[in-house]
């Protein structure tokens, strides 16, 4: 079954009197549980399609299904929602709240979803530990790794138990050694709590864990590559 | 966690939010303490008012207030007096005066003042000159001759307890009356014109040299509070024969009661001053703590945070300054004005500007608790309002652009 289905999607961006389109008539189909690589140069379209997939901007044409969701029908509150419930999500940086610890931040998103806060603490905790991180519960981000920060990111984006995680250029700002742990850690993720992950990359390392490589060029899929399990 | 999201933001940026909250506690301090001091020069005003022989409530003769010459003097005051009995609250006191113009001269000077006839017993409990003898007695009631008068007008006169001064004025027969006094007691008053104006002798000394009888000028109340004058004023006028008119203070000072009309719009208008001044640096700090977040907002609404709750979050954060700031600034208010209610604040230097306006030389601030309810109401509600700008540009942010912000 796919998760996410996008039909003739296309995206135009205004920089002044110059339109750029960053995505041109794009068809594509996600099937639940995969573990998917958007590669293509700068300025290819990748993290649009990301943006447009999580309900973060709309395209200008087309549709887009997540998860039996149309999201060209939904209003900001609606899509707002879906993040929340349905979708999750891992930046390139900054994506954590300064002021809160490892354990608050994971807990955040299940604040926001109305969870009790003692169920909130100890889900947090047990996802914590599963990415590695059971020392680290009351640390700060200032007082975490870059390594350690994307942990936390990841296993915030899969405390709420969403249908697909989101990850844009996750490890452009790691060393391979810790890039390499990450993905370790999402590939587990994928494999055991079945989340389907989808990233944007320039990374090799992310483009060799993928089981599914898609290339994006110019708005367009050029390459779309399934690996033999 | 919202409250705890809210606490730890504003302490980001220590400096920032220690400054913002300075500008606070100054604002609502600025506000209870300054407004405790018109307050209480506004109260000042009227408690001499009312003090200088005023009262709380007084009777005349139709027309006396108008002309305040001796024939329109109240020729029986029996039946006032005896109507004053039942109506009167418990703890009131009145007193029975002749009030008229006259002329006081010694060997060296001669001058214009206000020739007052009191019965020392009950004037003592109704106005300021027992309490304000500074030097020899206050007037006895069988003196014939004696006479009290201000220090202004003693070192004016250049004289002293024991001299003599002669007193003018028109009698009931239109024939100039003068006789002569001997200097038992000197008083000083708030003001120096009350000094120089006013000289005081027994109320038969001055009906025998006014051939005035038992006839009167006026009779004056006071009250216990004077929030009851209207009230007791209002059941005299119908206890009272037709041909007496009874007046509050209000009535009687209306320069007073103007100027405590305009001080209740002064003390408003200060507050809103302060409060625009403040407001600046409020919305500054706010939008400047907002702009510094762009990408975290934009983390939130990605999050899928709704943007009321972005609102709600940044307005926690001016809460909790407005809170801390509040909480210190009332504090401070309620010290100084504690530390200077006993001992006042000393104006002497500035005392013939004041005696113009009719201040006293030394003010006591005065807390009222409408005044604090309205200075804190103005800085919460008002600070939570301006808030709300910077509170919806950051509710604002689009995911994309604000993760995009550099």
């Amino acid at each position: 079954m796919n998760i996410v289905e996008c039909t003739n999607v296309t995206k135009i961006y205004e920089q002044g009197r110059v339109k750029v389109t960053a995505l041109d008539d794009l068809s594509l189909s996600i099937e639940r549980g995969s573990f998917v690589a958007l590669a293509g140069p700068s300025g290819s379209g990748k993290t649009t399609l990301l943006n447009i997939v999580g309900g973060l901007d709309v395209p200008d044409s087309g549709q887009v299904v997540v998860d039996g969701n149309a999201l060209q029908d939904m209003t900001p509150s609606q899509l707002a929602n879906l993040r929340l419930h349905k979708v999750g999500f891992v930046f390139q940086s900054y994506n954590l709240i300064p002021v809160l610890s490892a354990v608050e931040n994971v807990e955040f998103v299940m604040l926001l979803q109305g969870v009790p806060p003692r169920e909130r603490r100890e889900r947090a905790m047990a996802i914590l530990d599963d990415v590695g991180l059971e020392n680290t519960y009351h640390r700060r981000p200032a007082e975490l790794s870059g390594g350690q920060q994307q942990r936390v990111a990841v296993a915030r984006a899969i405390v709420s138990g969403p249908s697909i995680v989101l990850a844009d250029e996750p490890t452009a700002n790691l060393d391979s050694k810790t890039g390499h742990g990450l993905l370790e850690m999402m590939k587990e993720m994928n494999e055991r709590k079945e989340v389907t992950f989808i990233f944007s990359t320039h990374d090799r390392m992310v483009m060799d864990y993928a089981r599914r490589l898609i290339q994006i060029r110019d708005g367009r899929i050029f390459n779309d590559q399934l690996k033999p399990a | 966690m919202y409250l705890q999201l809210g606490w730890r933001n504003i302490w980001r940026n220590p400096r920032r939010t220690t400054v913002i909250v300075t500008a606070v506690v100054i604002g609502v301090w600025s506000m209870i303490f300054l407004g405790a001091l018109m307050r209480g020069v506004a109260d000042q005003m009227v408690r001499n008012g009312i003090a200088t022989l005023t009262g709380h409530i007084q009777i005349h003769q139709m027309g006396y207030r108008s002309d305040p010459v001796i024939e329109n003097s109240i020729e029986a005051p029996e039946t006032a007096e005896h109507a004053l009995t039942g109506l009167l609250p418990p703890n009131a006191r009145w007193t029975a005066r002749v009030r008229v113009n006259g002329v006081v001269s010694n060997a060296r000077h001669s001058d214009g003042i206000t020739f007052v006839g009191i019965d020392p017993a009950r004037e003592a409990e109704v106005s300021f000159v027992k309490p304000a003898i500074v030097e020899g007695r206050y007037l006895a009631e069988k003196d014939e001759y004696g006479i009290v008068i201000g220090q202004a007008l003693a070192e004016k006169f250049e004289t002293q307890i024991g001299r003599k001064l002669v007193v003018m004025s028109q009698d009931t027969n239109e024939e100039i009356a003068s006789r002569a006094f001997r200097i038992v007691g000197i008083f000083r008053a708030e003001m120096e014109a009350i000094e120089t104006q006013f000289v005081f002798v027994t109320l038969p000394a001055a009906q025998q040299m006014l051939s005035l009888h038992q006839g009167i000028s006026e009779i004056s109340i006071l009250l216990p509070s004077r929030e009851q004058g209207d009230r007791v004023a209002e059941s005299l006028r119908k206890a009272m024969p037709a041909e007496l008119e009874v007046h509050t203070w209000q009535q009687l000072l209306p320069m007073v009661t103007a100027v405590l009309t305009m001080y209740d719009s002064f003390i408003f208008l200060w507050f809103l001053v302060v409060f625009v001044a403040m407001a600046f640096g409020i919305v500054n700090t706010t939008l400047m703590a907002v702009f510094e977040r762009v990408r975290e907002f934009g983390l939130l609404k990605a999050l899928g945070m709704e943007p009321r709750a972005i609102v709600l979050e940044v307005l926690t954060e001016s809460f909790f300054i407005l809170a801390i700031g509040m909480m210190l600034g009332n504090g401070l208010g309620f010290l100084t004005t504690h530390i200077l209610f006993r001992k006042g604040i000393d104006l002497s230097a500035l005392s013939a500007g004041l005696e113009f306006v009719g201040m006293a030389r030394v003010i006591f601030p005065i807390v009222l608790s409408k005044d604090i309810i309205t200075a804190n109401l103005v800085v919460f509600l008002l600070g939570l309002l301006v808030s709300l700008y910077p509170a919806i540009r950051a509710a604002r942010f689009t995911p994309v652009e604000a993760m995009a912000h550099t």
